[in-house]
């Protein structure tokens, strides 16, 4: 190895301090690896990522507050990931968001050695944009319980029965819970897929609602409608959303 | 749906008429001028139609069960039905023979039968009480036979819950996690990862032999508990705090074996594992007036969403208190803020007072 070589940035990521131990112990015989950061959960990894921009992350999935999945959705930039868990049932996700590899604990010699020789294989190769990461890491037919927003490097997440409303800005969803806005980066069509249809209307090209914050529709001009919210909020409902609406509340009945 | 109506049962009911219909034949023959062809057509379809007139006795006994307090009132009124559906009789039987009389074969027979409407009335009478009775005993053995099958799916129930809760006894997870600070203990703190593995070998020892008890001291399973926590504390460190407050006299006291350890598996993985600075479990035992109250509290995180399994072990533990003792324990859970607490009430039993 040369001399002018970069080394390889690593985080070890788990909330266990013995688990992160053992990927410590396992690196130390690989100079060309540098430890960056620990980090014992994932507000913390998020934090560790944008100051230290590391090429590798070893990953734990079952970690309080914010999962692997959650981590890997907010941070998801050219990175490479290996998770760690002592659960296989996580397997086919990590795969769907192409985590580099898989170890389950107790991690073997042998089979870190191969995730590292995989890693640094992929080390140079593009992933794909984070939010397709994301979406695919959510198991289908199941809806956002919550959603994590990262604000440089402060994550902030908003229990879905939380979230009043959402407004497309550009390339960007502006969620607005509890009098506060936060900004993601994401489609307002991507983020409407995974809301529950029962509960979240699109009543706009820019704008989902939170059926239960709505007040009373008003009409406003000529063929369309302002939703009048709980906190007073005010959203322009198109002709479309309006019937969209009806046919939920319909439902409902 | 009339219990006497039913395929097995019609046949019999209606072949036990046939000696009372005989006796009614005999009674009428006997004297007073009629003949046995006389007594007959009488007879016969009268007791056709009361064989289903005794069947309505069903209706009276279910809507009125025999209870001690309401003897009087059900004597009464069972009395009251007799006459009335035994006046009813005679009276189709006084038509029936005042119809018959009209035709040139029998000639005056309603004044020939007049003699015998007391002693009908009399008969159907009691025989009517007779249909009451045996309503009131068919209901009393349907009431036995379903009480047998409530108590026989109790225990099955009971049984596989001892079973599903053996089962899900050793969480794999739990066995993957132990397993990898072991090793990673190994080369940091070898001494450590052998008293890890002691442990961990008495956990596992101690859940296999309780397969096979129905009820074990309060100090076993504690002691079972104990293991359990140590283990895990290695895992959180500082993260899981641990009080305990048992009361003394309450160790000797019976429980149905891993009544306790699923709840505070839960306390550890719904509750501390989820709260990155970690929390504390509280575990209390205390015996009062004959019974004894184990609560198992944690602190949780209210915001967290993952739901799963969630209950399993709970749903469990109540299922195996009702097989144990039927309704004599209480499971009360109580949520507050970020703290989560189950409470078990059960009988204060000693080896001694279950024998």
């Amino acid at each position: 190895m040369s001399a002018a070589q970069k080394k390889i940035g690593a985080l070890i990521v788990d909330d266990e301090d013995l688990a992160r131990h053992v990927v410590c112990e396992l690196l130390s015989s690989h100079p060309e690896i540098e430890i960056l950061a620990e980090c014992a959960n994932g507000f913390e990894a998020v934090k560790a990522f944008a100051e230290q921009k590391p090429d590798l992350i070893f990953l734990d999935v079952q970690m309080p507050k914010l999962t692997g999945f959650d981590v890997l959705e907010l941070i998801g930039e050219d990175v490479s990931v290996i998770f760690t868990t002592a659960y296989d049932q996580y397997a086919m996700r990590a795969f769907e968001v192409h985590a580099v590899d898989y170890l389950l604990k107790p991690i073997g010699k042998e089979r870190f050695e191969e995730a590292l020789a995989r890693a640094k294989r992929r080390l140079g190769e593009k992933m794909p944009p984070a939010q397709k990461l994301a979406e695919s890491a959510r198991p289908p037919q199941q809806f956002l319980e919550r959603i994590v927003v990262k604000d440089g490097t402060r994550v902030t997440l908003i229990p879905i029965g939380k979230l009043d409303y959402a407004e497309a800005q550009d390339d960007y969803v502006a969620l607005a819970s509890q009098g506060k806005k936060h900004l993601k980066q994401q489609t307002i069509a991507s983020l409407e897929a995974c809301l529950d249809p029962n509960c979240f209307v699109r009543v706009h090209r820019s704008y989902i609602v939170n059926l239960e914050r709505v007040v009373r529709i008003e009409p406003y001009g000529k063929d369309s409608r302002l939703a009048i919210l709980a906190d007073g909020a005010r959203l322009p409902v198109s002709r479309a959303g309006y019937a969209r609406l009806q046919s939920l509340l319909n439902e409902r009945k | 749906m009339h219990p006497l109506l039913t395929r097995n049962r019609f046949g019999p009911y209606l072949l036990a008429w046939i000696p009372l219909a005989g006796i009614l034949v005999i009674l009428t023959a006997s004297g007073g001028g009629r003949s046995w062809l006389e007594s007959c057509i009488i007879v016969i379809p009268l007791c056709a139609v009361y064989a289903f007139v005794c069947l309505s006795a069903w209706y009276t006994a279910k809507s009125a069960p025999l209870k001690p307090e309401t003897a009087l009132r059900l004597v009464l009124g069972h009395f009251l039905a007799a006459a009335i559906v035994s006046f009813l009789w005679v009276g189709l039987a006084s038509v029936m023979t005042f119809l018959l009389a009209r035709t040139p074969a029998f000639p005056e027979l309603n004044q020939r039968f007049a003699p015998l409407i007391g002693p009908f009335f009399g008969a159907g009478f009691l025989i009517y009480l007779l249909a009451v009775a045996l309503h009131y005993v068919i209901l009393s053995l349907e009431a036995s036979r379903e009480a047998q099958a409530r108590v026989m799916e109790t225990s099955i129930l009971a049984r596989e819950a001892e079973l599903k809760a053996l089962k899900a006894q050793v969480n794999p997870h739990f066995l993957f996690n132990s397993l990898n600070s072991i090793s990673a203990l190994t080369s940091v703190e070898p001494a450590r990862a052998r008293e890890m593995c002691i442990l961990l070998s008495e956990f596992l020892r101690m859940t296999l032999g309780l397969g096979e008890k129905n009820a074990i001291p309060l100090s076993e399973e504690l002691a079972l508990i104990d293991r359990f926590l140590a283990i895990e504390k290695v895992r959180f460190g500082a993260r899981l705090r641990v009080e305990e407050r048992i009361q003394e006299e309450s160790k000797s006291l019976l429980v149905p074996p891993l009544v306790l350890q699923p709840l505070v598996e839960n306390a550890v993985v719904h509750g501390i594992a989820n709260l990155p600075e970690g929390g504390a479990i509280r575990l209390t035992s205390q015996t009062q007036d004959g019974w004894l109250t184990l609560t198992v509290e944690n602190t949780f995180d209210p915001e967290a969403t993952s739901t799963r399994r969630k209950g399993m072990g709970l749903t469990n533990v109540r299922q195996r208190l009702e097989g144990c003792y039927a309704t004599g324990a209480t499971v009360r859970v109580n949520t507050q803020a970020d703290r989560f607490c189950v409470e078990l009430s059960l009988p204060a039993e000693t080896g001694a007072s279950r024998k």
